[in-house]
């Protein structure tokens, strides 16, 4: 088993780079996407709103590796259109496609996420702003913001933390991700081994998210109080809403 | 495309693909029901061991929960492949037996039901902690016994206040099915993907794929969301 290690170190770690490049994709990409997503929710605009939530639908509703599928291979029936673009290049890259896919997948999430934490933000403190005579603007910025960035930061620290699992699909349309180099090496030797180094190596990094969050989220709400539990419940996360799961993704 | 096209390829019999695909859909939803029962059984397990086991055992259910709901989905379902067939193949041959092979359809429901565990344990201490407070203390001042506790206001007031988070993990549950496409077992992914390779027409066929995920999980949402307000009612609502 460490026999393995040794030979296949280098590719693991290529491995390691590439879902690492992934993963960081995907939840910036997403990010950027999210964002107009999350106000479209808001917006006095029915058809707005509603384009937001079919697009939250879609992508929280199939499976990633059904999308990705569809992406990559969906793609390549639409060659010379893609082509004429100058757009074939990109997507014949299973690593391009994957980031893609990942990234409008992780902004339904996101969105989500964003909304949710916007919309917690005690109307009281809206008022408050605006008796004070701040504009939108200002009240948005000086006051909402803050306090809904603390409210999304453990749902985005999980999100992040799903990705990272997620971005495992890419192997599936052969980026040689950590999966990817996993299933290659036990393709080549047959070592189980090689299955539960890579399982360790992921366990390291989801747990190391997890604690800097913890730490992060306490550093952050430190002027909270979170120990006392009935504070807790004013900042603590809301269940997800419409029905659909921000736990794990298929 | 032409529509007459479409339709062939979306036939039951030896032209089209429907019977492929409504078998495929049939296996993900079996898939989707042997593996959620199993894992909710194992998290109530789980969820009572984390909460009142002695040490040993605690310690086991905080390594279950942390391993599988830590792996990328993909590589539990690899190892529990790869892993409970080695493991099979050489218990039998220390009993001097010829080796069974494992069924896909058994590693991949028992790889669900692992992960499905994992994260249900979770949601089932948070409120098995719930209603072992107040609740239970209030049925002990009352003499009640400990095993009518637990059956008569324990569990329910658990299994209410864990709905919502078992109705995510459900969803979640149905697009994870997906995943065992990787080893070879032919549900709605798989048979979108041989249909799609064959007919040379991926777009459709994914598409379609992913129509029928979204369908499965909208039903699902409205189907939950009833028994929700089901084993809600005469509650008041919070805030």
């Amino acid at each position: 088993m460490v026999a393995a290690l040794e030979t296949y170190g280098p590719q693991l770690l290529e491995g390691f780079r590439t879902t690492v490049a992934l993963v960081v994709l995907a939840m910036l990409g997403g990010f950027l996407v999210a964002i107009p997503l999350a106000a479209a929710r808001f917006s006095r605009r029915r058809a707005l709103r509603g384009l937001a939530h079919a697009y939250s639908w879609l992508f929280r509703g199939t499976p990633v590796l059904a999308q990705l599928f569809f992406v990559y291979y969906g793609a390549g029936q639409f060659r010379a259109e893609l082509a004429q673009f100058g757009l074939w290049t990109w997507f014949r890259d299973p690593f391009f496609c994957a980031a893609l896919t990942f990234a409008l997948n992780s902004a339904s999430y996101q969105s989500e996420i964003l909304h949710g934490a916007i919309r917690d933000v005690p109307k009281a403190q809206r008022d408050a702003a605006h008796a004070l005579g701040l504009s939108r603007w200002a009240c948005f910025r000086a006051i909402i913001l803050p306090q809904a960035a603390l409210i999304a930061m453990r749902p985005l620290g999980n999100e992040l933390i799903l990705t990272v699992k997620a971005s495992a699909i890419a192997s599936v349309v052969t980026v040689l991700d950590l999966m990817g180099v996993t299933r290659m090496i036990y393709g080549r030797t047959f070592d189980l081994g090689i299955f539960i180094w890579a399982a360790a190596v992921y366990l390291v990094i989801v747990e190391a998210v997890r604690h800097l969050i913890a730490v992060a989220e306490r550093r952050l709400a430190r002027h909270l109080h979170l120990d006392d539990r009935r504070d807790r419940r004013k900042t603590g996360r809301k269940a997800p809403q419409n029905g659909l799961p921000l736990s794990t993704r298929g | 495309m032409p529509m007459e096209e479409l339709f062939r390829l979306l036939s039951f019999g030896p032209d089209g693909w429907g019977d492929q695909i409504l078998a495929g859909t049939w296996l993900t939803i079996r898939l989707a029901l042997v593996s959620a029962p199993a894992g909710f059984v194992l998290a109530l397990l789980l969820a009572y061991g984390r909460d009142r086991g002695s040490a040993p055992v605690r310690f086991l259910g905080e390594a279950f929960v942390t391993v599988f709901r830590g792996l990328p989905e993909l590589l539990t379902i690899f190892i529990i492949y790869y892993g409970a067939q080695m493991a099979l193949t050489e218990g039998l041959a220390v009993l001097g037996l010829a080796p069974i092979e494992i069924g896909q359809f058994a590693a991949g429901a028992l790889a669900l039901t692992c992960v499905f565990a994992a994260f249900a344990a979770d949601v089932l201490l948070a409120s098995l902690r719930y209603a072992s407070g107040e609740p239970a203390d209030a049925a002990r001042a009352l003499g009640l016994k400990p095993l009518h506790i637990c059956l008569f206001i324990e569990l329910p007031l658990m299994l209410r206040h864990a709905l919502p988070g078992l109705s995510n993990l459900w969803l979640a549950l149905i697009r994870d099915t997906s995943l065992v496409s990787v080893i070879a077992l032919v549900e709605l992914t798989r048979a979108s993907r041989l249909a799609a390779a064959a007919t040379r027409e991926p777009f459709l066929f994914y598409g379609i794929a992913c129509l029928i995920y979204l369908a499965l999980s909208l039903i699902s949402a409205f189907g939950l969301a009833r028994l929700q307000r089901l084993v809600r009612r005469g509650i008041e609502e919070p805030r």
